[in-house]
């Protein structure tokens, strides 16, 4: 019997996804499923699918979930938590759904140390509108509302949120990283471990961010979009962990690329 | 349990306390600040939760999860914030969602003051949010008759998974009455296990997916016609209210509920004495309206006389119930001025002397 090196995690359905071809999302997913099955909590997970492209997502992970409205993931989290602090709960947010509309709800949730995980997919653009400027949109970088680029006058500059979110004083976990090479998903990869386990330990909010490409409305080929996420997205956003609840925390915002 | 002194507010906290809700989520607003307070410290002490959030938009929110996860659950709030909590509430009803929602109305539009008002009558019973979908909406008169619409509104809401609205204006959340909670009370309807409710998955179920996201057009007009089924059957078998003074025969029958039906209530003891026979409707139930009840003590009644706190809001409901255009006297008082006994009794003098100008519909 051959020895199979590649499986689907068992907490993710056996569907194809909507993604677009070169999309992140989808490795993403598979991140958080591997998580999710390697701690083995599937059976006490539940998640929260957000407005985006990523609405579906109840669909394609394998456990409880809640469609939540536009922005209000980490409301809807802190709900399912309070109410079963026995489960594990995570939401799943892309960047206009969690840096624009409902930046209210992720900054308190994060602030009250909800014993939740938000997966924060950042791809600098709304994908699922078809392309809007979204908060973390790069400077220069043109969308269907900045079409001769993003103009930092008048929009002023992408929000670091993992920078925010970790000058808050409560205990948290907050981590970036990419999802634009192999190399980066597993560090991703580990980076949700960790959230998820400072979660499930009772110990912590924790928010992994989560750098994604959106080959469609970014209009490059796949192999295009991860070159430019490196390029003009990684400088910007630097990957690390900038809080931990033990309180090593890193300045919060990056040296000169 | 014994009667015990209880300000409206307090008695609305306590009644959801014994509903077995365990968990609150709200923001501060005037005039229902009491609500929230109490909670914050009874909850603790029956091993619940209260959450302050950050607004009322975050309260429904976690009304959406916690009520998802299959637990008993409350916000109030006051007109701004059910205005801001519109789209949870659709998304709640889409997902049905059992939750329930306490509204102390105060006067608007905007900002407006934070004194007693029924200025939401149309938002709760006829415009809520977007989409396609009714809430129950009961409406107290007294502070023992809030506290047990708050405990019927969670077996309400469970056993319709719906939301459940209960509205009441300042006056409720702000006066003391004594008020009883009964031991041994029973759920007035019988209710299912919630094996809908995402618990964490442990395959003995379907997957719970808590969703009002429906893509494919077939479906969500199969959707849409299943939630239809279920306000039908609200319309059916909800309706409340209460009759007063001479249904049979009156020479003027009031329509109003909440605070201002007791108003009425004294001003008809006062007219009764001068030989004035009046009668009077309380619609309970907002929505579904109490059509019928009105339509046939309005039958029997030469004059029909519309008292509340807005300008005129339930009047288009008493014309539906009345099914044929009559002339409907209105008295109403607005800004969080309230009606006074002596105002409704010179009106319906007014109006039996021929001197009070009706309303006329086509
Ligand atoms: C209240 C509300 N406003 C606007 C929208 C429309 N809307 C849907 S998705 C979306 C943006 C999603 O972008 P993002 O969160 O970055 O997710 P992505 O699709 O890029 O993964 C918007 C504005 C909505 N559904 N609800
Ligand atoms: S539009 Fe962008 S984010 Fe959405 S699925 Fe396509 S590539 Fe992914
Ligand atoms: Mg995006």
């Amino acid at each position: 019997m051959p020895e199979a090196v590649f499986v689907r995690p068992d907490s993710l359905t056996d569907v194809q996804t909507h993604y677009c071809p070169g999309c992140t999302h989808g490795i993403i997913h598979r991140l958080v499923a591997e998580v999710i099955d390697e701690l083995g909590i599937r059976d006490r997970t539940v998640g929260i699918a957000p407005v985006g492209c990523s609405v579906l997502a109840y669909n394609y992970f394998d456990c409880d979930f809640h469609e939540a409205a536009h922005g209000r993931a980490p409301a809807v989290a802190t709900g399912i938590k309070r109410a079963r602090p026995d489960l594990a709960v995570f939401a799943y947010q892309g960047d206009g759904d969690l840096a624009s509309i409902g930046m209210a709800e992720i900054v308190h949730c994060a602030n009250r140390g909800e014993k939740v995980t938000v997966v924060f997919v950042n791809n600098a653009i709304y994908g699922m509108t078809g392309g809007q400027m979204a908060p973390t949109t790069m400077p220069g970088q043109s969308a269907t509302t900045c079409q001769m680029g993003r103009d930092v006058e008048l929009a002023g500059y992408p929000i670091r949120v993992a920078e925010l979110i970790s000058t808050l004083r409560t205990p948290a976990f907050v981590a970036r990283a990419s999802s634009h090479s192999p190399l980066a998903a597993v560090n991703a990869k580990e980076m949700l471990r960790r959230a998820f386990k400072y979660q499930v330990e009772g110990r912590c909010f924790s928010m992994v961010e989560i750098l994604s490409t959106c080959p469609t409305n970014w209009g490059l080929t796949p192999a295009e979009s991860t070159k430019w996420l490196e390029k003009t997205m990684l400088p910007y956003y630097p990957l690390g962990v900038f809080k931990t609840p033990d309180g090593d925390d890193r300045a919060p915002l990056p040296r000169k690329p | 349990m014994a009667k015990k002194l209880m300000k409206g507010s307090e008695a609305i906290g306590e009644a959801a306390v014994q509903a077995g809700c365990h968990l609150f989520f709200g923001y501060p607003i005037t005039p229902q600040n009491e609500i929230p307070e109490y909670l914050s410290s009874r909850l603790p002490q029956v091993g619940g939760t209260f959450v302050q959030a950050e607004s009322e938009v975050a309260s429904i929110n976690m009304l959406y999860g916690a009520a998802g996860a299959g637990e008993r659950v409350m916000t109030s709030s006051s007109s701004p914030g059910i205005s801001l909590m519109a789209e949870g509430i659709s998304y709640c009803a889409g997902a049905k969602l059992p939750v329930v929602i306490v509204n102390i109305m105060r006067a608007g539009p905007g900002l407006g003051g934070i004194l007693p008002a029924q200025a939401d009558y149309f938002q709760a019973t006829k415009g809520l949010a977007h989409g396609d979908f009714r809430v129950l909406v009961l409406a107290p008169w007294s502070i023992q008759e809030a506290a047990d619409l708050v405990q019927d509104a969670f077996d309400l809401a469970d056993y319709y998974r719906n939301p459940v609205m209960v509205v009441g204006d300042g006056l409720i959340g702000q006066m003391m009455e004594p008020v009883e909670f009964y031991e041994d009370r029973k759920p007035i309807k019988e209710l299912p296990p919630k094996t809908w409710a995402s618990t964490g998955w442990k395959r003995d179920r379907p997957k719970a997916i808590i969703n009002s996201l429906f893509l494919d057009p077939a479906e969500l007009e199969q959707h849409n016609f299943d939630l239809k089924k279920k306000y039908d059957l609200m319309e059916r078998d909800e309706v409340r209210f209460a009759t007063y003074g001479s249904v049979d025969s009156a020479d003027v029958v009031i329509i109003a509920y909440g605070t201002v039906a007791r108003v009425c209530l004294s001003a008809i003891e006062a007219l009764e004495e001068d030989g004035i026979k009046v009668a009077m409707v309380r619609p309970i139930t907002l929505w579904p309206y109490p059509y019928e009840a009105v339509r046939e003590v309005a039958a029997k009644a030469k004059d029909i006389l519309v008292v509340e706190l807005s300008t005129g809001q339930m009047i288009e409901d008493v014309r539906l119930a009345l099914q044929r255009p009559r002339p409907i006297h209105f008295h109403c008082r607005l800004g969080g001025m309230l009606v006074s006994p002596e105002e409704v009794i010179a009106k319906v003098k007014a109006i039996k002397a021929g001197e009070s100008e009706a309303m006329h519909y086509a």
